[in-house]
């Protein structure tokens, strides 16, 4: 079957009335669960995969593929008003966002997330549907030194992520990587930092840390000065693109929406890349490289487009394979053997019309994202005015539940508490939590594959140079120090990474 | 005397109450909303069988039987939070084969698998099979064996970590041959399924939940399944015993528990609902499509499972002990 008629298929199974109505009502929760801070798309779908059982295959399908992909729609929603991001993604989004509407720009910073998360989720499913069984193919030839490979670059390169010292977003990308190993050793079985805590054996949870270091700390910074607090809540300007913002943001589109839809089909991680790579890459090449940490509207619509395509392509491996790139596509995969389809390379022959009508159904999903989203900015950018003695205790809230509800674990509740007052300290030593957070992703990812790599070669590190596509990748890390360390260019770079010098 | 009396009959009188109001507990039994805890991540194979057992439970009990996934630390931490929670029929737990290796594999366990818990009954025994990447060499499950005592180390083996059901399989797979391959840790099998299918790493011993599909669709090499008859699903695909390796016997099974002390009446109640999900027509139908199937009527009650519990516990410690693997 050619692509024509394929997607002629998928249209006409996605405009089923049925099917649209589901498609709207998985973005519209999806939406809310992104927008409530801590909820995520993992508990939601979680909770509603009971009642996709009396549902048609792909009405199921279509629903929860909505679900994921709208959370990411309002997933930034609150990174960017309170500083709340509720998945790795959304925590680059929160830098510049956050700031955007302390400065009174949340409305432009909604949109050029808006905008760009629909062109990026477009091309993708696109994407998906002319090249997926080829892209999925080639994203097999990763394995664990290529992983390794491609983790180093990404940690280099992201050291532009920082806007204070040098040296202090060094100290917080180790101390992530060290929050990123406590739990036990998959290799060994050792409990690593765990101080007998059997909570911490299967590792810090993610959200309790992201909610802790970003939010809550954001909150408690907040509460010591009045005066300060009183800036992020009034002075809306204006709730629209300027035409200087869109000639901004086209650049960091494309870009973003290139570098997401590749990581993204990639199976082992690449899809918590996209948004740190989308950030490093836009404040490389951005000729204001000062303004990245302080409101830039680049640092916005890069990473969202990046982390949008990579959730359509995400995707790919999960329909073409069978193989789930994250806990969502875990949890699809559970929807799949629920409806009584085993999901392998041999669903796009025997299901056509539940794989082209679910990939069909992300084009109209992300269509009616920004038809929702679009009119509610105006709605959103009212919940600033909310006074704070409502709003704070109301987030606090929200996050505990949210984050609660992923592993119905009091310990996460503490995780929180704790790691809003690190997040709060860190902000008094003036040292930024993202890079942290960074390491803390990566960290376990670099070490998992950095151990495998050995295992599998046995110990010898030759792997890593004789292996085309890791060495490739390791010479555009070498490429990237060597931009950093030359005299010639380092003006330049301490530009990129000293403001307050 | 006047107060022992009083005393005996206040106790006699409350020990009354107590008992009718636990017969009338059971009688009303399910008045709320029953959970089920399943101590893995959502999504993956034990959630997926819990799922499809508690829709058919909650028909059968005419109330809501709701999945929680209570993730960490190999399914200890979810077992101990059902084994502390209230013995009221209320919260219920399905755990796999890793309630019989916990106690070998942790040494600080607080909870003791064979008395913390009432057992309902088995649920299913989901086969392994024995599988390689499309291009590694060994044809047969004899090839196989031949190619493994001769090239050992050097062949490069995937599991899911300590404990895992993959591991469990790989030890039982070294200890039948007595040699050592090249042990390649994954969080979970589906990040080893991905590179079994990249072509990274050599073989994988993995349950049928995980492997059937891509075996059909000849996207990776089976030699063999672990139980002692072919799965219907994979009807070209030898046993062990078939392919030459005697006494190799290996299946996933599954148990559903309530709290030790939760009234024997209620626990009478679940394992008839139990058997009743399993016979269930669609429950049967998508355990096939997965490449299991229910256990029949007879092994899904209390005394089947605590069995199996027990001799389970007895022979995993064993393995576990001479492979000197230890999860802390």
């Amino acid at each position: 079957m050619d692509l024509i008629a394929s997607l002629g298929l998928g249209f006409s199974v996605a405009f089923d009335p049925v099917n649209i109505l589901y498609c709207f009502l998985g973005v519209l929760l999806g939406t809310l669960v992104g927008v409530l801070p801590g909820i995520g798309p993992t508990a939601t779908i979680a909770m509603l995969l009971p009642i996709t059982f009396t549902l048609p295959a792909e009405t199921a399908l279509i629903m929860l593929a909505g679900i994921y992909y709208g959370a990411q729609y309002g997933g930034s929603t609150t990174a960017i008003l309170i500083n709340l991001p509720g998945e790795s993604s959304a925590a680059v989004t929160a830098i510049d966002g956050y700031q955007m509407a302390r400065n009174g720009r949340a409305g432009p910073a909604l949109a050029a997330a808006a905008l760009g998360s629909f062109f990026a989720g477009s091309v993708a499913t696109f994407l998906l549907a002319a090249f997926a069984p080829p892209l999925a193919r080639a994203a097999l030839n990763f394995g664990a030194p290529e992983y390794f490979s491609l983790i180093v670059l990404g940690l280099l390169v992201s050291i532009a992520l920082a806007h204070g010292s040098i040296l202090k977003a060094l100290a917080m990308i180790v101390l992530g990587l060290l929050l990123g190993m406590v739990g036990q050793d998959i290799y060994t079985g050792t409990p690593r930092f765990t101080f007998g805590v059997r909570e911490l054996f299967g590792g810090l949870n993610f959200v309790a840390v992201a909610v802790g270091v970003f939010g809550i700390a954001e909150i408690l910074r907040n509460l010591e000065d009045e005066t300060e607090r009183e800036v992020g809540v009034k002075r809306v300007t204006n709730l629209w693109l300027t035409r200087e913002d869109f000639r901004r943001i086209v650049g960091p589109v494309l870009r973003g929406t290139g570098l997401g839809s590749i990581l993204g089909v990639l199976p082992g991680g690449g899809h918590i890349l996209s948004s740190f790579a989308s950030y490093s890459t836009e404040k490389r090449v951005s000729k204001n490289p000062r303004e990245f940490g302080k409101g830039a509207i680049e640092g916005v619509a890069g990473p969202e487009s990046a982390n949008n395509a990579a959730a359509q392509t995400s995707f790919i491996p999960l329909l073409t394979l069978g193989i789930p790139a994250h806990p969502v596509m875990a949890l699809m995969v559970g929807a799949f053997i629920l409806q009584g389809i085993t999901p392998g390379p041999n669903v796009i022959n025997e299901q056509p019309a539940l794989f082209w009508g679910v990939i069909a159904s992300m084009w109209i999903g992300n269509l009616m994202l920004v038809i929702l989203n679009l009119p509610l900015i105006g709605l959103w950018v009212k919940m600033l005015t909310i006074p704070y003695r409502v709003l704070f205790p109301a987030i606090v809230v929200f996050a505990c539940i949210g984050t609660f509800s992923i592993n119905q674990n009091i310990f996460d509740i503490y995780a929180i508490a704790f790691f809003g007052i690190v997040g709060y300290l860190l902000i008094r030593f003036g040292c930024e939590p993202a890079p942290l957070l960074l390491g803390f992703v990566l960290g376990p990812l670099l070490e998992e594959h950095l151990r495998r790599a050995m295992i599998i070669s046995r110990g010898d590190p030759t792997i890593f140079v004789t292996r085309p596509i890791s060495a490739t990748l390791l010479a555009l890390a070498l490429a990237a120090i060597l931009i950093a360390v030359l005299p010639n260019i380092r003006r330049k770079r301490e530009e990129v990474f000293v403001e307050e010098g | 005397m006047k107060k022992t009396v009083s005393t005996l009959f206040a106790a006699a009188l409350a020990a009354g109450t107590a008992l009718a109001a636990t017969c009338v507990a059971a009688q009303d039994y399910p008045a709320q909303p029953i959970t089920i805890v399943v101590p893995f991540s959502a999504g993956g194979p034990t959630d997926t069988v819990t799922r499809l057992v508690a829709q058919a439970m909650s028909e059968d009990l005419g109330q809501q039987v709701v999945v929680q996934n209570v993730g960490g630390a190999g399914g200890t931490l979810g077992a101990g939070q059902v084994a502390a929670a209230a013995n009221d029929g209320y919260t219920l737990l399905l755990h796999h084969i890793g309630m019989s290796t916990a106690p070998a594999l942790y040494q600080s366990l607080p909870f003791d698998p064979q008395t913390d818990f009432a057992p309902i009954g088995l649920v299913t025994n989901v086969p392994m099979t024995i599988v390689a990447r499309r291009d590694f060499e060994p044809e047969t499950m004899a090839d196989l064996i031949t190619h493994i005592q001769e090239n050992g180390e050097n062949i490069t083996y995937a599991n899911a970590g300590i404990g895992a059901a993959s591991q469990l399989c790989g030890l039982l797979l070294m200890d039948a041959l007595d040699t050592r391959m090249t042990e390649v840790p994954y969080q979970g099998t589906g990040p080893a399924m991905t590179d079994l299918l990249g072509g990274q790493i050599d073989m994988m011993c993995d349950q049928t939940t995980n492997t059937t599909s891509q075996i059909l669709a000849g996207e990776i090499k089976a030699y063999a399944v672990t139980t002692p008859e072919r799965v219907a699903a994979l009807p070209d695909v030898p046993t062990a015993a078939e392919g030459g390796l005697e006494n190799f016997e290996l299946a996933i099974w599954h148990g559903l528990y309530a709290p030790a002390g939760t009234d024997p009446a209620i626990v009478e109640r679940l394992t008839t609902s139990l058997q009743a999900a399993l016979a269930n027509e669609t429950v049967a139908q998508s355990f096939a499509d997965l490449g299991t199937y229910p256990v029949p009527a007879d092994q899904a009650t209390p005394d089947a499972l605590a069995q199996t519990l027990a001799a389970q516990t007895e022979l995993w410690a064993e393995v576990i002990a001479a492979a000197g693997v230890s999860a802390q």
